[in-house]
């Protein structure tokens, strides 16, 4: 089960990467639980200069700007 | 491992595996085609007009000439100006400008963030982030300032689109004196040291510290090409609806407002028409997209430069929305002070340019 995070204020953007992830979640097969994340203290905690990031299992793999659709294959597979 | 036949239909950018020379040789062919099609585009608007049941020297038949040549020029200029900067702003990134800036002094640190400021992708939705993170990296109050003046004031397409439309001289000029404004503005504000007028949960995730940072893609020349197209396409069609809305009050002033009534409310002899400008552009909220027709045609009309440009950043630099977003992060007062030393030096420049080129 992944723990997938996109964090954002509620930009257009962001809501893209979330729908771009569940996308590919479903497509790989992959388990993952997407949750947004709207706060800004809480996005500041994770040291993000620009939205939407992507936080998966904990790690920050993603920030500023849609992520490619690859990289995105690549952060859910490994 | 190959990606399913589903990732091919529903990926959005056309040829993504394609090699490298289709997208340079892509790229060029496109260049030329657009300065091919630019070139066209006086004579397919005066056509045009030629055919509408309105005489061209009417007024609707100039605001009409005005509108038909405009738009496709101002769209196009825009699509190759978002292009060029897209893949310029790929060698910067928020967090590499952050990382530069941290442990800067003040003053030349002022300076390099207006810089910056102008390169760095920014979008106003992750102006909030970014104070953040500026701030919780140590970069000073007032540094930070001068990067979140200049970013929304001096971007790419108000510097294309005046440059196109205007003239370089006004672009450079307005380049000069912006990046002038964001220094000093930035810089008083971090003399005045009123790092306790930000929110208080802002300053405690300052003490607090802790940052992390993000893996850095390699990142190819294709790749650039890439996102510059991706930030063009996403810029024009946001942009827009604003570029026609500004082109129609554009044509409208073109050809209905007299020159004589433009020198008398903005021409250089009326002082006021400075702070007058100013007051009128914080409440608006357009882009510089928007924005830029309406000045070409004022300055047309005989509107003096420094209210002109006075009005322009004043609509982009000191914007209502952006106003409540900041009060997120920052006092009442500290908005307060930000507005009162940010207008001030819109004031000098409208001022200065009148009294240099009236």
């Amino acid at each position: 089960m992944k723990d997938v995070k996109v964090l954002g204020p509620g930009c257009k953007r962001c809501e893209t990467t979330e729908a771009m992830l569940r996308n590919a979640a479903t497509r790989l097969g992959i388990e993952a639980q997407i949750e947004k994340v709207t706060d800004y203290a809480a996005i500041a905690s994770y040291g993000v200069v620009s939205t939407p990031a992507i936080v998966i299992d904990g790690r920050l793999v993603h920030a500023g700007g849609l992520p490619r659709e690859e990289a995105l294959d690549e952060w859910l597979a490994t | 491992m190959s990606a399913s036949g589903l990732a091919e239909s529903t990926s959005s950018a056309p040829g993504r595996r394609s090699s490298p020379l289709l997208w340079y040789g892509g790229t060029a062919a496109a260049l030329m085609l657009w300065f091919g099609v630019y070139m066209g585009l006086k004579p397919a608007a005066e056509a045009l007009t030629g055919l509408l049941p309105v005489a061209r020297e009417s007024r609707l038949g100039e605001a009409i000439a005005f509108f038909l040549y405009d738009t496709p020029k101002v769209l196009m200029l825009l699509a190759l100006v978002v292009f060029a900067m897209g893949v310029v702003q790929s060698f910067f990134s928020p967090e590499k400008t952050r990382a530069f800036l941290s442990g800067r002094r003040e003053g030349a640190g002022n300076v390099m963030a207006a810089g910056l400021g102008i390169l760095t992708p920014f979008c106003s939705c992750s102006a909030i982030p970014l104070f953040i993170g500026f701030v919780q990296a140590g970069i000073p109050l007032g540094v930070t300032f001068s990067f979140l003046i200049a970013a929304p004031m001096v971007n790419e397409v108000a510097l294309g689109l005046l440059f196109g439309l205007v003239g370089w001289q006004v672009a450079l000029l307005y380049l000069a004196f912006g990046l002038g404004v964001a220094i000093v503005a930035g810089w008083v504000i971090g003399r005045l040291h009123i790092d306790s007028w930000l929110q208080d949960w802002v300053r405690e995730l300052n003490a607090t510290g802790g940052c992390c940072r993000v893996a850095e893609d390699e990142i190819t020349g294709v790749e650039r090409l890439r996102e510059g197209l991706a930030s063009m396409r996403e810029i024009v069609g946001r942009v827009w609806p604003w570029i026609l809305a500004g082109i129609a009050v554009g044509a409208g002033i073109h050809g209905y407002v007299p020159a004589e009534l433009m020198a008398r409310i903005m021409g250089a002899e009326a002082w006021w028409s400075v702070p007058a400008a100013i007051g009128l552009g914080i409440p608006m909220y357009s882009n510089a997209a928007g924005i830029i027709p309406v000045v070409e045609a004022l300055l047309d009309k005989g509107a003096a430069l420094g209210t002109t440009l006075a009005f322009m950043m004043s609509v982009l630099a000191l914007s209502l929305p952006e106003i409540v977003i900041l009060r997120k992060v920052l006092k009442g007062r500290l908005i307060a002070v930000f507005v009162a030393i940010v207008g001030t030096g819109i004031l000098s420049v409208g001022f200065l340019f009148n009294f240099l080129f009236g």
